[in-house]
């Protein structure tokens, strides 16, 4: 049975991105999921940060105050190596969600 | 790692918060950027970014929701908002405080004495089953040195047994002479206690060859650092003792005293030495009991099968020796000189111990009052909290962070002031001429005792209002005001914790005035002799190197050449001053006993040895017969001088004047004199017979000088002191007045009252803020019915009864519980203040004029408010 809600789902988009792009600040990353999805997903910045921060202290990721290209300054996140391996357990377990719900669409 | 990441967040928050404000505002930069860039004015970018946010403080928020999730945060919070409380209201902060400082700050007094005298083991390197072995019969506890070789011997329960005894010696260097304490103790003394040397050696059950084989010492480190600078030069060397020569061959480690508590002796000899060149035969003589036995149990026996063990020892000692009749054996924990002050002093501390936990839980009630009124008068606040939507666990979690905050502070400053105290306890010396520390620093126990006392009153203070706080209608409470929520017709648990508080108060109050009272009595009880007026001069002959022959002259002329003093009245000598540090007794037999047995005895008697005019020095009354005279010495027939017990006891009514009794087949003396009666060891002894003997017929080196005189002894001291150092400048002569050494005996009782007088005062304090908080209380929440009662026409006599009956009542009820407990615990008190008694008017008096005063004095400002009323002004107020 897999562990999954929408919390955890925003968790995998962010872990994924950042796995993607190597660094990132918070803006970036909505910018990303954005465009990658071909605009069909967009996060809130509402939700962003609290999960940021979430993920942070579970030891995910790690943040380091530097200079945009543009001159200014923002705090840009990385993955830890737990991170890594978290990535691979949501991934999966997001396989079998999709896999359950399409199951379950299918159905007749 | 993550817990830890949490917790430096929770103490950081502001940085923290300033950090997301940062890094919301560079991305709401970013995005008015890239609005911009996208067409749109400064000012719709701007809107558009910080829309998408929403609230700032919500953001940031909801952030951190996963840090207070944690419940850490919550804490830091309840704590902060707590002591914000706390300080708007300094009056009930320093109330609280000071009540907790007392009631805690006495608990860690008190079990650090206990602590130190009765649950610590002793303060040796090994002191896993160590035990002295003493008799059966209380207050014995002493040996005779064959009777321990034949223990030592023959167990099979014991790994070791050591023997020690303590002795007072003139230890002379080349430069200077010091009275000295110390231990002569068996060889195997510090091998059994596993203690090593500081400096050189200490000496070891190898060393002992007989008699004077082992003329070595070991200084203790105090010694050795105040008399030789701590210079390890000294070992080696030689030291006179008594006049005979020793070898220091070690130091003691610092923290080493021997295996007593209290005592810290100077050094350490083998006992086979002696340097009393005449004290020759308690070696070998079953008859002198003069040394403490210290076994330590093998590992897996039991103290009941080494007792067994023993007891079947003494047994078959008895059957051998005549002197070892009724012999038997006890292990007691050691520590208290053997087990003298073992039974009254565990018994003391524990009853001192259980009032001062008594006095903490009145200081618990009194806070969980104010803490309830503070409730009370909170209701309405608590009730609009609880009307918004916060759970009661939450309210009541606040308040329990107030109430711990509190004690845990008032429990620090009372450990801290109780620390202070403890520590000068440690450092003082009760007894000039005695090697007496009192050591009770507090240890780690202490502290975490300290700690559990304070959260758990803290814990007790702030769940007594919590029912206050479920039964909260918060509805009702809103509708009416604070006034309605009390019931006041129902008697409450804070109505039980004032009236045992009162009647605690009650029972510490008679206690102490009846130990005041049986102290002044002591001070003026019928001695036997009449100590004011008398200077004592004290010292041991053989400590000049005198033989027996030689010491009957110099003491003939130390009287002489004393007596000529201008100024004297009379002097004498005795071998043990009564009421001092030391004495004997012996069993006494009726003329015609033949078999010279413990249990044919007629009864024990307290002997002295005493000149010619000690009788009028001491100012003992002489009721029949006459004093010694020089002519009752060694060629003269066996005379002696009785006290009333003892004549009463021998003869009944008859005179014993010129009758005759015995104290061995060879033994028997003529009675010359009948004294009255006296107290020779303690002053709550039953009386002892008693027994002197001329100094000529029964020599003994021990000397003590007794010069009365009207003049005061700092002129009468110089001149005492020239004579005697004219007839030998050698001696060490320990000077003081009689009344001064009585300081020893007195000084249980000095203790006892000194500590429930403390313990009293306190008490009274805790009652006096317990009644006086409630009278208040009860007349401010109650102020509106009394002015509708004055408008109606009331009397002040009446407003009086509902204002304060019911601490009126508690005050006469507790009042009368705690009189009668004390005058129960009087008994108790009586082992230890010499004719402590209850029935006595001025006791009962006292008591009863305190508690009236203390009542008056609680109650006098809440009468005051509760009269002073104004009935319109206050109907105008709501």
């Amino acid at each position: 049975m897999a562990r999954n809600d929408l919390q955890g789902t925003l968790d995998l988009l962010v872990l994924k991105t950042l796995s993607q792009m190597g660094e990132l600040h918070g803006y970036g990353i909505v910018l990303h999921i954005q465009r990658a999805s071909e605009e069909l997903l967009s996060v809130e910045e509402g939700s962003l940060y609290p999960a940021l921060h979430r993920i942070e202290m579970s030891g995910w990721i790690r943040s380091e105050w530097k200079v945009t290209d543009t001159n200014r300054k923002a705090k840009y996140y990385r993955l830890t190596p737990a991170g890594q391996k978290e990535l691979q357990k949501a991934e999966e377990s997001f396989e079998q969600l999709v896999k359950g719900i399409r199951a379950i669409l299918r159905y007749a | 790692m993550s817990m830890f990441r949490r917790l430096v967040n929770t103490f950081s928050r502001s940085k923290l918060h300033q950090e997301i404000d940062r890094e919301i505002q560079s991305h709401v930069e970013m995005r008015m950027a890239d609005n911009m860039a996208s067409g749109m004015s400064p000012e719709e970018a701007r809107r558009d970014a910080l829309m998408r946010f929403g609230s700032r403080v919500v953001m940031r928020e909801r952030i951190t929701a996963a840090d207070a999730a944690t419940g850490l945060d919550a804490v830091w919070r309840d704590l902060r908002y707590a002591a914000r409380h706390l300080r708007r209201s300094p009056a009930f902060t320093v109330t609280a405080l000071v009540t907790l400082i007392l009631g805690i700050g006495t608990n860690v007094v008190v079990f650090s004495v206990l602590n130190a005298l009765v649950l610590r083991p002793l303060d040796v390197p090994r002191p896993a089953g160590l035990y002295n072995v003493v008799h059966k019969q209380p207050a014995y506890d002493n040996h005779s040195y064959p009777d321990y070789l034949d223990f030592q011997s023959k167990n099979s329960t014991f790994s070791d047994m050591a023997a020690y005894r303590l002795d007072t010696a003139g230890l002379g260097t080349k430069d200077a002479a010091y009275k000295c304490w110390y231990y002569r103790v068996s060889g195997n003394y510090f091998d059994m206690l596993g203690v090593q040397s500081e400096h050189g050696r200490l000496f070891h059950a190898t060393d002992e060859h007989g008699p004077n084989s082992a003329p070595y010492i070991v200084l203790s480190h105090a010694f050795w650092r105040k008399h030789f600078n701590a210079d390890p030069g000294v070992i080696g060397t030689t030291v006179d003792i008594n006049k005979h020569s020793f070898t220091v061959i070690g130091v003691a480690p610092a923290a080493f005293h021997g295996a007593d508590l209290f005592l810290w002796p100077d050094f350490w000899m083998p006992m086979v030495d002696n340097p009393d060149s005449q004290d020759t035969n308690f070696l070998s003589n079953r008859f002198t009991h003069n040394i403490w036995v210290l076994g330590k149990l093998k590992p897996d026996v039991t103290p009941q099968q080494a007792t067994d063990n023993l007891n079947a020892i003494a047994h078959e000692l008895a059957r051998q020796n005549r002197a070892d009749d009724g012999l038997s054996a006890r292990l007691v924990k050691p520590g208290l000189m053997g087990d003298q002050l073992g039974d009254p002093a565990r018994s003391f501390l524990a009853g001192i111990m259980l009032l001062a936990f008594l006095v903490l839980l009145a200081a618990c009630a009194n806070l969980a009052s104010l803490f309830a009124a503070r409730t009370a008068d909170r209701s309405r606040e608590l009730a609009i909290r609880l009307a918004i939507g916060s759970s009661r666990w939450h309210v009541l979690r606040q308040l329990l962070a107030e109430s711990v905050l509190i004690s845990v502070l008032g429990g620090a400053l009372g450990t801290l002031f109780s620390t202070i105290l403890l520590n000068a306890l440690t450092r003082w010396q009760p007894f000039a001429e005695f090697p007496v520390h009192v050591a009770v620093s507090p240890d780690a126990e202490v502290y975490s005792v300290a700690l559990l006392l304070s959260i758990g009153s803290g814990i007790v203070c702030g769940l007594l209002p919590t029912r206050q706080i479920w039964a909260t209608d918060s509805a009702q409470v809103m509708k009416s005001g604070a006034a309605g929520t009390l019931v006041f017709r129902r008697f409450t648990l804070r109505d039980l914790l004032l009236g045992i508080q009162i009647t605690l108060c009650t029972l510490l109050v008679t206690s102490s005035f009846v130990a005041l009272r049986g102290m002044r009595r002591s001070l003026h009880a019928p001695l036997g002799f009449e100590p004011d007026g008398v200077l004592l001069a004290e010292t041991d002959l053989h400590m000049g190197g005198h033989s027996d022959a030689s010491i009957a002259q110099i003491r003939k002329r130390m009287l002489e050449e004393i007596s000529h003093i201008p100024g004297v009245i009379s002097v004498g000598i005795i071998d043990e001053t009564p009421l001092g540090t030391g004495g004997s007794s012996t069993p006494v037999y009726r003329m015609g006993t033949i078999d010279f047995r413990m249990s044919n005895s007629a009864f024990g008697a307290k002997y002295f040895s005493i000149s010619p005019g000690y009788l009028e020095a001491a100012g003992t009354h002489l009721l029949g017969g006459r004093d010694f005279t020089w002519h009752d010495d060694a060629k003269a027939p066996n005379v002696a001088i009785v006290n009333e017990t003892f004549a009463h006891a021998m003869f009944g009514n008859t005179s014993p004047l010129g009758l005759r009794f015995a104290l061995g087949e060879k033994f028997s003396y003529e009675i010359v004199g009948v004294v009255e009666n006296g107290k020779y060891e303690s002053l709550t002894e039953t009386p002892w017979a008693a027994v002197f003997f001329p100094l000529e017929q029964n020599p003994d080196s021990d000397t003590s000088l007794m010069v009365r005189s009207p003049l005061p002894p700092a002129e009468i001291l110089p001149e005492v002191r020239r004579v005697l150092a004219q007839i030998d400048a050698s001696l060490p002569f320990v000077f003081h007045t009689w009344p001064d050494a009585l300081g020893f005996v007195l000084f249980p009782a000095r203790v006892a009252t000194a500590t429930l007088g403390v313990l009293g005062l306190l008490a009274t304090m805790l009652a006096v803020t317990g009644i006086f908080g409630m009278a208040m209380y009860s007349v401010s929440r109650r102020m509106r019915e009394f002015g509708i009662r004055v408008a109606l026409g009331a009397q002040a006599a009446q407003l009086m009864r509902s204002a304060l009956g019911r601490p009126l009542i508690l005050l006469l009820s507790g009042s009368a519980a705690g009189l009668f407990l004390g005058v129960m615990a009087s008994r108790l008190l009586a082992q230890i203040v010499y004719e402590a008694t209850p029935r006595d008017p001025l006791v009962l008096a006292g008591v009863l004029v305190t508690m009236a005063l203390l009542g008056f004095l609680a109650t006098w400002i809440p009468a005051q408010r509760a009269l002073g009323v104004h009935p319109a002004r206050l109907l105008k107020e709501e």
